[in-house]
């Protein structure tokens, strides 16, 4: 049940809950399924209790085949299906590579436009929990390579809310990832429906734009309040989707602050921090007045113990040194 | 209307006729890229496919002219399709390899082998969700596909699920040149199949009428609720792999002995016995084979290709596009 406190809030995970709860309601093609979905309630307790209500038919537990049961949601979704198949957490959806990037991005386009896969793939990503190498990456941005395949991110109560119904609106595969540091945020709902794209200004600012996604935005935001104490006005984009990318928002901003710092839980070389860093260049060159700066994950997977998998990924510290190092005009290696 | 056994023969030699003239094509550069020939297999094919329903699924390898050819898909969009010109029946954007046509429920032409054999669970479970029954999907794949992961998991999914899926293993012994023997432990595919707790049995697919059977029975069971059933078609590609293909694995006995056993020939000496067809009778289909040949290749060679100005097409749809009604209801036939 969704718990409602008296303040409106709720959590990042209650909002996702309510939403796949409404999509259950609402439409019949409409299932979900993955690993331990049904009585487990699913890994981070997302789908808890769901299957009470629509049945095991309609939220479904698979076997331990992330390449089978994503193909079946391909499958399911070429059948007419709205299939929103549960990954449990970025690093498994590797056994599922084939069938995303193989299948659910060419089949479009293979048919010459007959055929569509609109399933939506729930995955959670991120590091923070002291899970290691292999529960705790941040691979969205190799899936925003792939032509035919949306990413998005939600990072706020309101958009992981509202963003799944737009997903399966969608009529394309769409990838939703679900930072799991963020599944105990409280926040607002909000109202939809909401946009699957476009980047979101979190926190308007002057002086120096930051790019984040998924679990970077709360850090962003923290990072631009202490800036702030520093007499620096940081403007916080949430990108919110990772492909497409909102060129646009981002250009007018940085056109207006003539600085971009880019925070991303990926890893920094070849990463989409790159992508990200990169379109800037090609958009705002002229108007830049630093170069793009970057905060990203050290080269190294994720470690076990909670001091280094801390120094590893991103923290508030970091993004402030470095935002403030380029609006400072000091040469910073973040 | 065409007597109920000659079909097969006329089938086959469509597939035949239809091949020969490809790698002709692909000698004069007609046709690029890879050129998987079914030469040798057609009874599988022929056996099976014209028993299937409308409304019924199929899915197939990058070995599927065919299966596209029996299913329906028009002779010229198929060769369109081939030449990479906009007529074909994916548009010309996937060529041999990747022949779709949502109105015939036919999803491919796949070339990651075993990658759609989960899909056709998929489209499975999509029939029993929805309460379609009755429905079956048809999965083709080679031997080679049941080394791979997503073999396993689309079997175990399939039965645990009691799916309606025809899974058609077309055991031509080789994957690429990798010998069925010396990639597997266990060579009995049928055995392999029934651990997954779903019937399952070989059959001597060079002869078209035991594929019929076979595929008829298999077909009641599932379209009676009895879940998913693997066959093992037993044949044999007399052609090379692809046209890169040198050969280099395989001895030219064994392939002349295999092609003593050619279907076509082997059914059609039945039916003349048998008194159902004459020498006639077969040259007759040979000759309508071609004259369906000729015209297909001069409606793939007047066809336009696609301008490169239109190059990011079918890449993502649009937001107000209808979702998920992808072959749920078979379409009028439009390619839209």
């Amino acid at each position: 049940m969704t718990s409602n406190t008296d303040d409106g809030e709720i959590s990042y995970r209650e909002a996702m809950r309510e939403a796949l709860r409404e999509a259950l309601a609402s439409d019949d093609r409409v299932f979900v399924m993955g690993e331990d979905v049904a009585d487990y309630g699913g890994t981070y307790a997302v789908t808890r209790s769901l299957h009470s209500e629509f049945g095991r038919e309609r939220v479904r537990n698979t076997p331990l085949s992330e390449s089978g049961f994503v193909g079946a949601g391909i499958g399911a979704a070429l059948g007419g299906m709205l299939p929103i198949v549960e990954i449990m957490t970025v690093n498994f959806s590797l056994l599922a590579l084939d069938q995303i990037v193989n299948t659910a991005a060419t089949f479009r386009h293979m048919s010459g436009g007959q055929l569509s896969v609109p399933i939506v793939i729930r995955l959670a990503t991120g590091a923070g929990r002291q899970l290691a190498a292999q529960h705790s990456h941040s691979l969205e941005g190799w899936y925003a390579h792939v032509p035919g395949l949306k990413v998005v991110a939600p990072a706020t109560v309101a958009d992981a809310r509202w963003m799944l119904s737009a997903a399966l609106a969608d009529p394309d595969p769409v990838l939703l990832f679900e930072h799991t540091g963020l599944y105990a945020t409280k926040g607002e709902t909000g109202s939809g429906p909401v946009s699957l794209e476009g980047a979101a200004v979190r926190r308007p600012g002057a002086d120096v734009t930051m790019i984040a996604s998924a679990g970077m935005v709360p850090k962003a935001l923290d990072a631009a309040d202490q800036l702030e104490l520093a007499g620096i006005d940081a403007e916080v984009i949430d990108l919110r989707s990772l492909r497409p990318l909102d060129r646009p928002t981002l250009a007018e901003s940085v056109g207006r602050t003539h600085r971009a710092v880019v925070i991303d839980e990926g890893w920094r070389s070849v990463g989409y921090s790159a992508e990200v860093a990169a379109s800037i260049n090609e958009d705002c060159f002229y108007t830049l007045d630093a170069p793009v700066g970057r905060v990203a994950t050290v080269e190294v997977p994720i470690p076990y113990p909670k001091h280094l998998e801390e120094a590893a990924i991103p923290q508030v510290a970091d993004i402030v040194a470095a935002t403030s190092a380029i609006v400072k005009g000091v040469a910073v290696d973040a | 209307m065409i007597d109920e056994r000659v079909r097969p023969l006329a089938d086959m030699i469509r597939i035949r006729v239809f091949e020969e003239r490809c790698a002709e094509l692909y000698g004069q550069s007609k046709i690029r890229g890879f050129l998987h020939l079914y030469i040798g297999e057609e009874a599988v094919a022929a056996g099976i496919i014209p028993q299937l329903d409308a409304d019924d699924a199929i899915l197939a390898t990058y070995r599927e002219h065919g299966h596209a050819l029996l299913r329906g898909v028009q002779a010229g969009r198929i060769m369109a399709e081939m030449y990479g010109k906009a007529a074909g029946c994916s548009g010309g954007r996937g060529g041999s390899m990747h022949l779709f046509d949502a109105a015939t429920r036919f999803y491919g032409g796949n070339a990651i082998v075993g990658g759609h054999l989960p899909l056709a669970t998929g489209l499975a479970l999509a029939d029993k969700l929805s309460g379609r029954r009755g429905r079956v999907t048809a999965c083709f794949f080679g031997e080679g596909a049941v080394a791979e992961g997503e073999f396993h998991e689309a079997m175990n999914l399939a039965a645990l699920w009691e799916l309606p899926v025809l899974f058609c293993c077309e055991n031509n012994t080789y994957a690429m040149g990798t010998s069925l023997a010396t990639s597997e432990s266990q060579t009995d595919l049928a055995l392999k199949a029934s651990s997954y707790q779903m019937p399952a049995w070989a059959i001597d697919a060079m002869d078209v009428e035991a594929t019929q059977r076979g595929a008829a029975k298999a077909l009641a069971t599932i379209r009676g609720g009895g879940g998913p059933v693997f066959l093992e078609l037993r044949t044999y590609r007399f052609r090379a792999h692809s046209m890169f293909d040198p050969e280099l694995y395989r001895g030219k006995d064994e392939v002349e002995e295999w092609k003593s056993r050619d279907p076509i020939e082997a059914y059609g000496r039945r039916l003349i016995a048998e008194g159902v067809i004459t020498n006639d009778g077969i040259d007759e289909l040979w000759q309508a084979a071609g004259d369906e040949v000729d015209e297909a290749v001069d409606y793939a060679e007047s066809a336009a290709f696609e301008p490169v100005e239109t190059l990011t097409r079918h890449v993502t749809g649009d937001v107000t596009d209808e979702v998920g009604g992808n072959g749920a209801v078979p379409s009028s036939g439009a390619v839209r």
